[in-house]
């Protein structure tokens, strides 16, 4: 018997000190995690945004009976729509702040369209946790900038709807939109 | 696991030893709250709120699995099938009212259960694991309250929803992402509804499971007690029954006695009446405030108002947050005083209660708008929380000197209750 060779098995060393067994388990355990990870996958995707809910219906808005200082609010994709109509004096205190000096520096030019500046059309979403800040409607608190503010932790935006003061880290959001008519835009 | 003169099952019928040789269930009643366990015979009233916890959670089981006989998690309907209970089904009424006053209760309970552990320093060796399996537990707790709250699809439902989602839309680059994954869209809507309801009929169970950890880690050091001092003896401990679950039982009455009256005669007193406005995604209620029992938090969250170090101030509030919650996983290595019961830690108990009155204004500060004087103080408040847990308890429990601690546990229970003096007597449970 002793003189015998012995059968090699999976748990002879081999010259680099490796076992075939080694092989195996790396082999098995590769095959296990390429058939989990899309598995899991999967399991965490499906919170994502469905279909439906990402078929993003764009909406159309008629702002021809907002006058000057007025405001109008609109659904899009489940969140506010602010379509501000801004005064002549709105759009010069939105003009004579030094943008350096804002905490999200963006000018009123960079927030509407050629052209069509007096029409400030933004989420009504405040950056700050999602509250719906309130100034569009008549009678609301426009806050200590003129344009609107979040009652839920204090934060007040310029008519320009930047961030002015309180904890929002940036400006209120402008979605994407397109003018089809002097008085007509598209959001979305 | 047990102390050795802890008392031994003995099957007497014929059935409990056919039992005991196939499922022992009876044998592990019996060493886990039964004659076999036992316990420190100091224990006082508030040892009795780990048991009123987890009588608040089956509670919270049963009405919320009759609850949900009859809710329907859709947009559409959610409030109204809420009203439907409260309004059609036959007694819905009152299993609502149970299910939402007992959510503040279980809250109550625990904050109590909390403070007990803190004061009498039931977080310290060897009980680490105890105290982290039981902040497990709250932190379950406050994802199951706040997912059943939306589910009601009020205001207060709705904007909660959108406030917490969006505390993770403060992380740097994925934080949007991670918002929209949570709802499952752009704001809370159906999938929002539906996957809370999923989950806050699954975490209930899951905390189940963790308490079942936490007693579990429990019975191996066995229950601290006021003195602090380990068991020493048997005469320092009483079986567990027959004289804890009288003096649990007695505990528990009194409990119900107070949960009924708020239950049948003021069920919205501890609840926001704006949550009786179905939701309304496009308006904002003036106020949002969580339930009383996160107010603490809440006000922490909203104590940061300007960047600094770079760092936006809604990051930070967001990290202050979940700071004050995981730091309490390091209170057993940052209190390294060997003495656990702040009985014999003269400053450290005063620190205790500054800390009981900081923590109960912050509470008020987070139920309060979001406007001065709030705020300020809010911050200040804050600030000395952390100070609490970072500096004031690691540089106390450091230069502290501390009473010297009785002999044994019944050496200081005969101090205090002993009738004679001189010659205590060996106290022996009555059999």
């Amino acid at each position: 018997m002793a003189s015998e060779a012995r059968q090699a098995t999976a748990d002879d060393l081999t010259p680099g000190g490796e076992r075939r067994r080694d092989f195996l388990y790396v082999a098995t355990a590769a095959f296990a995690g390429a058939g989990v990870v899309p598995v899991a996958w999967s399991l965490v995707n499906q919170m994502n945004p469905s279909a439906d809910v990402l078929a993003l219906a764009s909406i159309d808005l008629d702002l021809s009976a907002v006058q000057p200082g007025q405001a109008i609010k609109a659904s899009w994709r489940g969140k506010p729509i602010f379509a501000r109509h801004l005064t002549p004096e709105e759009i010069a205190d939105a003009k004579k702040v030094d943008v350096a000096t804002l905490r999200d520096p963006q000018k009123l030019e960079d927030r509407t369209k050629p052209g069509s500046e007096q029409w400030l059309i933004t989420l009504g979403v405040c950056t700050h946790l999602g509250c719906v800040p309130l100034g569009a409607a008549d009678g609301e608190a426009k806050g200590d900038f003129g344009g609107y503010f979040c009652p839920c932790h204090g934060s007040h935006y310029d008519t320009a709807a930047r961030i002015r003061k309180g904890p929002a880290p940036l400006n209120l959001e402008v979605p994407p939109y397109q003018f089809k008519s002097p008085t007509s835009v598209t959001i979305g | 696991m047990s102390f050795p003169w802890a008392k031994q099952y003995q099957p007497t019928s014929e059935v409990g030893k056919w039992m005991d040789q196939r499922l022992p269930l009876p044998r592990f009643i019996f060493n886990a709250l039964g004659p076999g366990y036992p316990t420190p015979r100091n224990l006082n009233a508030f040892y009795n709120f780990g048991v009123l916890a987890g009588v608040a959670l089956v509670i919270q089981i049963i009405t919320g699995v009759v609850l949900a006989m009859h809710f329907a998690a859709d947009t559409r309907v959610a409030f109204d099938s809420v009203e439907h209970i409260m309004r059609d089904v036959n007694g819905g009424w009152m299993i609502r009212y149970m299910h939402a006053v007992g959510a503040s209760f279980f809250f109550g309970v625990v904050y109590i259960h909390i403070f007990r552990g803190l004061y009498y320093g039931s977080y310290k060796p060897p009980r680490e694991m105890i105290w982290m399996l039981g902040l497990v537990i709250f932190l379950l707790m406050m994802a199951t309250a706040f997912m059943g709250y939306v589910l009601v699809w009020g205001q207060m439902s709705f904007w909660g929803a959108q406030v917490i989602t969006g505390l993770f839309s403060a992380l740097p680059i994925v934080g949007t992402s991670i918002q929209t994954w949570l709802l499952g869209g752009f704001s809370p809507d159906n999938a929002t509804l539906n996957r809370f309801f999923s989950l806050h009929y699954l975490l209930p169970f899951v905390i189940f499971g963790v308490i079942v950890l936490h007693v579990w880690a429990l019975h191996i050091p066995g229950s601290n007690n006021p003195t602090g001092i380990d068991v020493k003896s048997e005469a320092d401990t009483v079986p567990f029954h027959p004289y804890y679950t009288a003096k649990d039982f007695v505990g528990l009455g009194i409990y119900l006695i107070v949960f009924a009256a708020f239950v049948f005669f003021i069920p919205n007193s501890l609840g926001e009446p704006d949550n009786y406005i179905p939701a309304n995604p496009l308006s904002t209620p003036a106020h949002i405030v969580p339930e009383w029992y996160f107010w603490p938090f809440y006000a922490i969250l909203r104590a940061f108002t300007t960047d600094f170090l770079g760092v936006p101030a809604k990051l930070w509030g967001v990290i202050a947050m979940f700071a004050s919650i995981l730091l309490l996983f390091l209170l057993p290595w940052l209190d390294t005083s060997p003495v656990r019961s702040n009985n014999y830690r003269p400053l450290s108990r005063i620190l205790f209660w500054v800390f009981v009155v900081v923590a109960l204004a912050l509470g008020v500060c987070g139920g309060a708008p979001a406007e001065e004087p709030w705020v300020r103080l809010s911050q200040v408040l804050t600030a000395y929380y952390f100070a609490h847990f970072l500096i004031i308890l690691p540089i106390v429990s450091k230069l502290e000197k501390t009473k010297a601690l009785p002999g044994s546990i019944s050496e200081a229970v005969l101090a205090k209750y002993g009738k004679g003096g001189g010659a205590a007597p060996v106290a022996q449970p009555a059999e």
